[in-house]
């Protein structure tokens, strides 16, 4: 097949099939390899054989959790809020057509020793434990400052600058206690940590309108979740650059990576011949040598269960997110819970994942009040991931590597990922425009 | 005209094709849906994802599908919302989300090729291992205009069809013949009571709990509850 491309990309992650979509859409020639024999690399979601065959390789899976199919555990837990960025590429790109997505039925952050859900209406904020009757006013009063600003109205900003001020400073003219102070950080703002205490408050603006608008898309919680699992997104993405041209070729290992005297990336060689391009996009592992460790390491612990997660009023889905400072932490603890309601287990079980960045040598230990919270567990898988980071932004020898997968709990900095790469490569924004429709795109493949 | 003011009931059911690259994948559904045909098509770009809607009357049903007099036409329009490959096939790269929930597949080989027959006993495979046990696979030879090169003889193919008690047709994307019974022999033969039975349940057969992403808030209402 020795070929030239406009592009290589190596790896079919996530943020990889995003970015081999839009570059197919513009015309690009995109080559797409995978040493895997499945889409989604990193970001991928396995059956059991799969997952126990990565995690457990001296337990095969047998059944037991009933047929090996009906699973679809995701590798990196993670929802896609409602308003955010990704739902915007996946609604302009049209990949909404391949796949069908559902609510995420609630939110709920610990709070002294318990689980509360996280109010999505009115009524829920009156009766909720979380405060009491004094704190709720104080809290909508933030919230309300938070909702009326606008940017060229200084009278909305009750005196405070955004770009100076520190969200500790805001919070401290609306007196809020610590407890609320937490909940708004990591249930609203989802700040895995404190750092943003000190920091200018606009990020963390930014962050709880995301939330807020997010909540009020579709109700019940921020958070919308593809049936059968995160690993649709990189085949919906695949599917979408396959469409415009691209060429994929998955279950192929790179055997040679030809570069010019200056290191300038021109191609690779594999099993169907050698392939040339003048840039490649690639995950991290295809590079080891060109990429560093971040230095977080996090654990995540896939847990099977037989029941719903107790004190969620038996939520078919669920994000839990227990604050730093609940459980004497430097960085939050995330549960995602699923269900068969989203086609990723078997009926009758239920999936939690639980997320943290590791703080001791003895990680495991560190999860202990997150498996109190979700009860008996017919099994675990426990996995620990480093993130990386590429040493250099590609510009000098066009090897464009993407960033591991963060612990947050959604796909806000991936997508931050996908639009950097973007613009490194191509020297400008990315400006999303809306997909021809299915009859203007049969029209152009001469289907009139 | 008497029934012009009864509603049609419909059902809609994804057909997802398979087969090597250069038989007439594309074609064939080119010729279902546009009645047209391209001699110098090249590899599909754009396009993977048509619908195309077939009308079965009562006599095709044979039997009726719910009381005659509900206000309903006794025929059903069976719409398939047709998958092409998009190229995926070429590396063996298709995903796994192409079989999902897929009802039928029409896997095609070339007449004229009889190691596209070979190939096309893959992706049936595929489908056992990928696809729900309850798709209704259909063999499909192209290419029935150039019947003097044919390589792969009706009886054999039909044989081995039957063997996996796949439906067998031969057809000619090229001059249209068979294109039309083709996909009318599947729609007779998809699940479509079970759709019907919930009156006329046009349009996707999706879940009515999941969301539409391309549907904007309704109000600008920021104000959060707590």
């Amino acid at each position: 097949m020795d070929e030239e491309y406009d592009v290589i990309v190596l790896g079919t992650g996530l943020t990889e099939c995003i970015l081999s979509g839009i570059l197919s859409i513009e015309g690009k020639k995109v080559l797409h390899i995978d040493r895997q024999d499945y889409y989604g690399g990193e970001s991928a979601s396995l059956n059991l054989t799969q997952l126990y065959k990565k995690f457990k390789p001296k337990k095969e899976y047998e059944d037991q959790f009933g047929k090996d199919r009906d699973w679809c555990v995701d590798l990196i837990p993670k929802f896609l809020m409602s308003n955010g960025e990704l739902t915007n590429i996946l609604v302009h790109t049209d990949v909404t057509r391949y796949m069908e997505f559902k609510q995420i039925s609630g939110s709920f952050v610990y709070r002294s020793g318990k689980i509360a859900k996280v109010p999505s209406t009115q009524m829920e904020a009156i009766s909720s434990p979380l405060m009491g009757f004094f704190e709720k006013r104080r809290m909508k009063n933030f919230l309300e400052f938070i909702a009326n600003y606008k940017e060229d109205e200084p009278s909305t900003h009750h005196g405070f600058n955004l770009d100076k001020n520190t969200m500790d400073e805001i919070y401290y003219k609306y007196g809020l206690e610590r407890g609320t102070k937490d909940f708004i950080g990591h249930a609203m703002a989802l700040h895995p940590n404190d750092d943003y205490l000190t920091q200018p408050a606009r990020d963390t603006y930014d962050r709880i309108m995301l939330y807020v608008t997010s909540v009020a898309r579709y109700g019940k919680s921020p958070y919308i979740y593809p049936l059968y699992g995160l690993g649709e997104l990189p085949q919906g993405f695949a599917r979408l650059s396959a469409i415009y041209g691209g060429t994929f070729m998955l279950d192929t290992p790179i055997d040679e990576v030809l570069t010019d005297d200056e290191g300038k990336f021109q191609g690779v060689k594999t099993k169907e011949g050698t392939a040339k391009a003048p840039i490649v996009i690639s995950d991290p592992t295809y590079f080891p040598e060109k990429v560093r460790s971040t230095g977080q390491k996090i654990i995540r612990a896939m847990c099977i269960l037989d029941h719903p997660i107790p004190n969620t009023n038996d939520a078919d889905s669920a994000q839990i997110i227990i604050p730093q400072n609940q459980v004497n932490r430097k960085n939050d603890i995330y549960i995602a819970v699923l269900s068969s309601a989203h086609n990723v287990c078997s009926k009758g079980h239920y999936l939690a994942i639980i997320s943290t960045i590791i703080e001791t040598d003895k990680p495991h230990l560190e999860l202990e009040a997150a498996f109190k919270i979700i009860g008996q567990t017919k099994d675990v898988l426990m996995g620990i991931a480093e993130v990386y980071e590429p040493l250099e932004d590609g510009k000098k020898d066009n090897f464009f590597i993407s960033r591991s997968y963060d612990p947050s709990s959604h796909f806000e900095t991936t997508t931050d990922d996908v639009k950097d790469i973007y613009k490194r490569i191509t020297g400008h924004d990315l400006v999303l425009k809306q997909r021809k429709t299915a009859d203007e795109e049969a029209e152009l493949a001469g289907l009139d | 005209m008497s029934q012009a003011q009864k509603q049609v009931r419909q059902a809609q059911f994804k057909l997802v094709l398979l087969g090597e690259s250069a038989v007439g994948k594309s074609s064939i559904v080119q010729r279902f849906v546009k009645n047209s045909f391209d001699e110098f098509r090249e590899s599909t770009i754009g396009a993977a994802f048509l619908t195309q809607s077939i009308k079965l009357t009562g006599d095709d049903l044979g039997e009726s599908l719910a009381p005659a007099d509900d206000g309903f036409d006794d025929g059903l329009i069976v719409k398939f919302e047709i998958w092409d490959t998009a190229g995926q096939e070429r590396y063996r790269s298709l995903a796994s989300m192409y079989y999902r929930n897929a009802q039928a597949a029409v896997v095609v080989y070339d007449i004229t090729q009889s190691e596209s027959l070979e190939k096309a006993k893959y992706w049936i495979k595929e489908l056992q291992k990928q696809a729900s046990s309850n798709i209704l696979i259909t063999l499909v030879g192209n290419k029935l205009d150039l019947k003097e090169e044919r390589q792969v003889s009706e009886e054999s193919a039909r044989l081995f069809a039957n063997e996996l008690g796949l439906l067998y047709f031969e057809v000619s994307a090229k001059s249209g013949e068979n294109v039309q019974d083709l996909f009318k022999q599947i729609a007779l033969k998809m699940p479509f009571k079970a759709q019907v039975s919930k009156g006329n349940g046009a349009g996707k057969n999706k879940q009515s709990v999941s969301v539409d992403l391309s549907q904007r808030p309704t109000t600008n209402d920021q104000d959060c509850a707590c």
